[in-house]
């Protein structure tokens, strides 16, 4: 079983590229989603901004839950879709590394 | 207790017995015990997942809730799932590249020392044994309500069941179990939401518009809009802050990624999870719903003051005796699925992390570690069912956000720090681990959970903290203990953060460039 130089894989600058990108991607949707999920007890706690009744007796607050959930599946997609050209570039410098291309 | 009953619980124990039976020829090595040998597809785990987490609690408990309470019922299932886009986004795949069997080997792969190692598995067994007795005191009080068995009886069997599954076929025997507990409970859920919608001709707003007129004195506000039950709204915050970041460091839930081959498979796991959660949790509404609508409050209050009969009554309203029948295997289904993930990972703690990896310092034949995993698991069982028994007349329900409350104090900021903290270090991880811990048990000791003026809990005076979970306060305090922890010990070298960094981003492994 070879060692793997962890150091030279992660000073190449592919690898600093899809480290930045990752974390691109992934802060700025989990800020996101942990601030629509926590205010919604604010907002069904503290106001009545979700007591109306748009549709029939169907009132916001009982959208904002199942907009939730559409947001949920929605994200895990993008996940999905996303982690697929991750996975291409990861492969990229794995390959790479192995046929001493960063000698 | 009628016949149809007794065959469909003799049927569902027999399968699960004839699953244990082939599991146990598959289980020779420490990694086909702890990880069904790693070779699960995505589909296949994303149905564990959810047979892991969807407990008795949110089939029969949210479904009750819905019935009595309306939309106050429902509101936490929101928490509960999207929980699952922390787990995606930010634990599953580094966690896979990174450990082996535990939530500790992650940690330990940044920290080598046992210290840190030991606190991880710590905060990971206290996790389980909450979880754990709330789960196995629920199912005594849940087994004696459905099948008129006696409370103790109810759980030694639970507790039987349990141990042959994780005895003799480890996690493959676990994570079918899981599986096919999961698709029992879609099916059952699916006709009952079928049935129910059946009434109302398809119509949901003919559905909401009924429910508008459902009113209760108890009810405080409207049975469709939030309140209705009365809860603070900060105790509502606090919790959905305990389910939302405490699902990513359930050990139980997190023991299921090593299960599979990578971290391509981990994320189409939980993909698979979440369409199913969600879906369940959707069809909830129409359980309660239906119960509301087809039952009276006061029966179903009569049968449990917590609503947690109303789907069984609603199942036997609307399909009969076999319905009902079908209704309340699946529940038991699902309390041993549930029980069977969390002695598995109690067994992973204690035998891997504690005495493989830190008594024995990882020093063990295969052998000598298949021993200590089955001892490990079998002293987690009677202890838990010990402890269940005599937890009978305890109001424990409170446990379980207890248990997320403290995954997400003293598992989740260590993890994220693990993984994306280039300056942490031992200090903090340790301080981490310890301030989350502490401060989420001493404030659930202070809490309206253990002191009530009226003799209901533990100590009869008045809460000194007014909150029922104390996430609000115990996230942010697990948080900052690592950080400061952090600054106080001594800088370490990035040697280990760059193996870490490497690691979880591209999921190289010794495997990849030695042939």
């Amino acid at each position: 079983m070879s060692k793997i130089d962890y150091k030279k894989i992660s000073d190449q600058p592919e690898f600093e590229a899809l480290l930045r990108k990752r974390n691109r991607f992934i802060l700025p949707i989990s800020i996101f989603f942990i601030i629509a999920t926590l205010i919604f007890p604010v907002l069904t706690g503290y106001t009545d901004l979700l007591a109306n009744e748009p549709f029939g007796n169907i009132s916001w607050a009982w959208i904002y839950a199942f907009l939730l959930f559409i947001m949920v599946w929605t994200l895990v997609t993008i996940y999905m879709s996303r982690a697929k050209k991750f996975d291409k570039e990861a492969d990229e410098i794995i390959r790479k590394y192995k046929e001493g291309e960063y000698e | 207790m009628n016949l149809t009953v007794i065959i469909m619980f003799l049927v569902f124990v027999g399968a699960t017995l004839v699953i244990t039976y082939f599991a146990s020829k598959r289980t020779q090595s420490t990694k086909d015990f702890y990880t069904a040998g790693g070779g699960l597809t995505g589909w296949q785990n994303g149905l564990a997942i959810s047979g892991d987490y969807l407990s008795a609690a949110s089939f029969l408990g949210i479904a009750g809730a819905i019935a009595l309470w309306g939309f106050d019922g429902f509101f936490y299932s929101v928490g509960y799932l999207t929980a699952y886009l922390v787990v995606l986004y930010i634990v599953a795949e580094p966690l896979r590249n990174l450990g082996k069997y535990t939530v500790a080997d992650m940690i330990a792969a940044r920290f080598e020392l046992k210290k840190v190692r030991a606190f991880a598995a710590l905060s990971s067994i206290t996790i389980v044994i909450f979880y754990m007795l709330a789960q196995l005191v629920g199912a005594g009080a849940l087994i004696q309500l459905l099948f008129d068995i006696p409370y103790s009886i109810s759980v030694i069997l639970v507790g039987i069941m349990m141990t042959i599954y994780v005895l003799f076929g480890g996690m493959t025997a676990t994570s079918w179990v899981q599986m096919v507990k999961a698709v029992l409970l879609m099916i059952g859920t699916l006709i009952i939401s079928f049935l129910v919608l059946l009434t109302f001709n398809f119509n949901i707003f003919a559905m909401f518009g009924e429910m508008k007129n459902v009113t209760a004195p108890e009810l405080e506000g409207s049975f469709l809009n939030p309140g209705a039950q009365g809860n603070s709204p900060l105790n509502n915050i606090s919790l959905i802050v305990a389910l939302l970041f405490g699902t990513a460091g359930l050990p139980h839930i997190l023991m299921r990624f090593f299960t599979v081959k990578d971290a391509k498979t981990a994320r189409s796991s939980v993909m698979w999870a979440t369409w199913i959660i969600g879906i369940f949790y959707i069809l909830t509404i129409f359980l309660g719903f239906g119960a509301a609508a087809l039952l009276t409050r006061e029966e179903i209050i009569a049968a449990n003051p917590a609503g947690n009969m109303a789907a069984p009554l609603l199942a036997e309203r609307l399909g009969g005796d076999f319905l009902m029948s079908f209704v309340a295997a699946v529940a038991f289904a699902t309390i041993l699925a549930v029980v069977a993930g969390l002695v598995l990972s109690g067994a992973s703690a204690f035998a891997h992390d504690i005495y493989g990896q830190v008594i024995k310092k990882g020093k063990m034949t295969d052998r000598e570690q298949m021993l200590a995993a089955r001892t490990a698991a079998l002293s987690v069982s009677v202890l838990s069912i010990i402890l269940a028994i005599f937890a009978q007349d305890q109001n424990v329900a409170f446990l379980v956000s207890l248990a997320f409350c403290v995954a997400a104090s003293a598992n989740l900021p260590v993890i994220v720090y693990t993984i994306f903290w280039k300056r942490f270090n031992t200090q903090g991880a340790i301080s981490g681990i310890i301030t989350g811990l502490v401060v989420s048990l001493a404030l659930v000791i202070l809490s309206p959970n253990v002191m009530d003026p009226s003799g209901s809990a533990f100590i009869a005076m008045e809460p000194i903290f007014p909150l029922d979970n104390p996430a609000l306060f115990s996230v942010p305090a697990g948080f900052i203990g690592a950080f400061l922890g952090t600054f106080l010990g001594k800088a370490e070298s990035h040697e280990k953060y760059r193996e870490v960094k490497v690691k979880s981003v591209t999921g190289i492994s010794t495997s990849d460039v030695s042939h």
